[in-house]
């Protein structure tokens, strides 16, 4: 893709991100996520119905590479199953890790192609996604 | 000033993060080397030349600390592996058995974790009381420290100078009133030693930690000094060799006299060799003269920047080498990768001060701090680059 056109699409979703801003809701799975290596600090919550995921949303200071992964991660895991959010999941963490991954199901998660040239910015893209991890690792704990 | 004598900077780098480590100069590494290649052995141990000679080096450069820092004796210097070990020894080798259950120790909100935690553990594990002393501006005045003070307050503990500001705490003041209160005053010297000239006896200092690395020399190295009277009833927190002068089966064990009781194992040789080489080197040119350099520094990034409206800088006012910044509606992390682009290094995050963000409602800055490495010429590279950051998104997406 146009490096151009990639950059203003991160852009606005570092600017205008998908969902942001929480809600006073007991029916939602609430993660924060700090980042180890750096600053960024995100709290993002799911709302998880009969194994498919309904709504997310997220709050926090993040970098522009994390806060528009983590718009995009939520316009691709909405309205997704569990099983389905996990295939889109393993996909990307194999792109970001350069071994075999499927393209076609990565949306606009393949702009983050060229993030492994950049190592220390690869915790930032796979931010939203330990969330994730840390989901299911609640729901199948209950 | 002296920068070819620092071998990495004749690659294409700027490095303002000296509050994070400093850079080394040749004389380190060569006395660091010299250690490795010409007369490797254990000190304390062998009657042969090379082992006699590093017993004399080592010892040479406690006497070089008890000399920069103005302690009495050599006795009062014990070589640990930084500034946190220096600070966890402290708590946990003397304060854990001289502090009672409900006796008071002061901190900040503006203090490094090293400052923090380790009072926090104690205050678990014995039942002593943390207590903030409020800030003014984000700054200790004498005053509040007064008025923190109870009949149980036992202990200060203070960042001389902070590593997110960078502002010089009234140490002389706060060392004069603890002596008056019989109050031990514990400094942590991690950002201050490097930069000025710092007098133990005269500031009162009961216990000062600080690190090598960040003041020229190697990493894994660093000094716990303690008045003599209070490391005599340190305990050890390490046991085994080097500090025992006996022990036998049926268990009476004796350990030898200060400082050696508390450098139990083999320390870190090459390590005080080459912090004593950094010594030398900073004595050579003058603590008051880095200092003032520094400041020029950022009286000179003030100027320049003065019209730059997006940059908000946190700490204008304070008369120190450190520059905390943002540019306006960027991340900090965003700006460092931006910088790092031209090879500018500068450090972005909460800078290991994670409660400060309680009291200065911004979470993260980009910290640019000076050394005597540091020119006019970087200053106006990096001023020419935020010039041009409103093309900062071209970069670091």
């Amino acid at each position: 893709m146009d490096p151009k056109l990639k950059r203003e699409i991160l852009l606005d979703h570092y600017q205008n991100p998908t969902n942001r801003g929480l809600v006073e809701d007991d029916s939602y799975i609430k993660i924060n996520t700090n980042n180890e290596s750096c600053i960024d600090n995100l709290d993002i919550m799911y709302k998880i119905e009969n194994g498919k995921i309904i709504d997310i949303r997220f709050d926090g200071e993040a970098c522009a590479i994390s806060t528009s992964a983590t718009s995009i991660m939520i316009q691709s895991f909405i309205g997704k199953t569990k099983e389905e959010a996990l295939k889109i999941l393993e996909n990307y963490e194999n792109m970001l890790n350069e071994k075999e991954y499927d393209p076609e199901v990565l949306g606009d998660l393949n702009l983050y192609q060229d993030i492994y040239k950049q190592p220390n910015r690869k915790k930032c893209a796979f931010l939203p996604f330990e969330s994730f991890k840390k989901v299911i690792e609640k729901i199948e704990e209950k | 000033m002296n920068r070819e004598d620092f071998p990495i900077l004749k690659n294409e780098l700027i490095y303002f993060d000296n509050g994070a480590t400093t850079l080394k100069p040749q004389q380190v590494i060569d006395a660091v080397t010299d250690y490795y290649t010409n007369y490797t052995a254990n000190a304390h141990r062998g009657d042969y030349d090379n082992s006699l000679k590093v017993d004399m080096m080592y010892e040479e450069t406690r006497t070089k600390v008890k000399n920069f820092i103005h302690a009495n004796s050599e006795k009062e210097i014990i070589f640990t592996s930084g500034a946190t070990d220096s600070l966890n020894r402290i708590v946990f080798g003397y304060m854990k058995y001289n502090l009672q259950p409900g006796d008071e120790v002061l901190i900040t909100k503006a203090e490094h974790a090293s400052n923090v935690l380790p009072w926090l553990e104690l205050e678990k594990e014995k039942g002593i009381v943390v207590k903030y002393i409020p800030l003014e501006n984000h700054l200790v005045t004498l005053e509040n420290v007064k008025r923190s003070i109870t009949e149980h307050t036992k202990v200060i503990s203070l960042a001389q100078v902070t590593n997110v500001l960078g502002d010089v705490r009234p140490i002389f003041e706060i060392g004069e009133f603890c002596r008056e209160n019989n109050i031990l005053l514990v400094v942590d010297g991690a950002q201050s030693v490097p930069h000025m000239e710092v007098d133990v006896i005269k500031l009162n200092i009961d216990f000062l930690a600080f690190s090598a690395h960040k003041m020229l020399g190697p990493t894994g190295v660093g000094v716990l000094y303690g008045k003599e009277e209070l490391l005599e009833k340190m305990h050890p927190t390490s046991f085994g060799g080097g500090m025992n002068s006996t022990f036998t089966s049926d268990k009476i064990v004796e350990y030898k006299s200060l400082p050696t009781r508390l450098e139990a194992g083999t320390p870190n040789i090459a390590g005080v060799i080459g912090l004593g080489a950094a010594i030398d080197y900073l004595t050579n040119i003058g603590m008051d003269r880095i200092q003032e350099h520094e400041k020029h520094l950022k009286q000179y990034f003030l100027e320049k920047a003065k019209d730059m409206n997006q940059l908000v800088i946190y700490n204008k006012d304070l008369d120190n080498g450190l520059i905390a910044f943002n540019i306006d509606g960027v991340f900090s992390q965003d700006t460092a990768v931006y910088l790092n682009h031209y090879h500018i290094c500068v450090r972005a995050g909460n800078h290991c001060a994670k409660i400060l963000k309680e009291d200065l409602l911004v979470k993260n800055t980009c910290r640019i701090s000076f050394y005597l490495y540091n020119t006019e010429e970087e200053i106006d590279q990096l001023i020419e680059v935020l010039k041009n950051s409103k093309d900062i998104f071209q970069i670091v997406l």
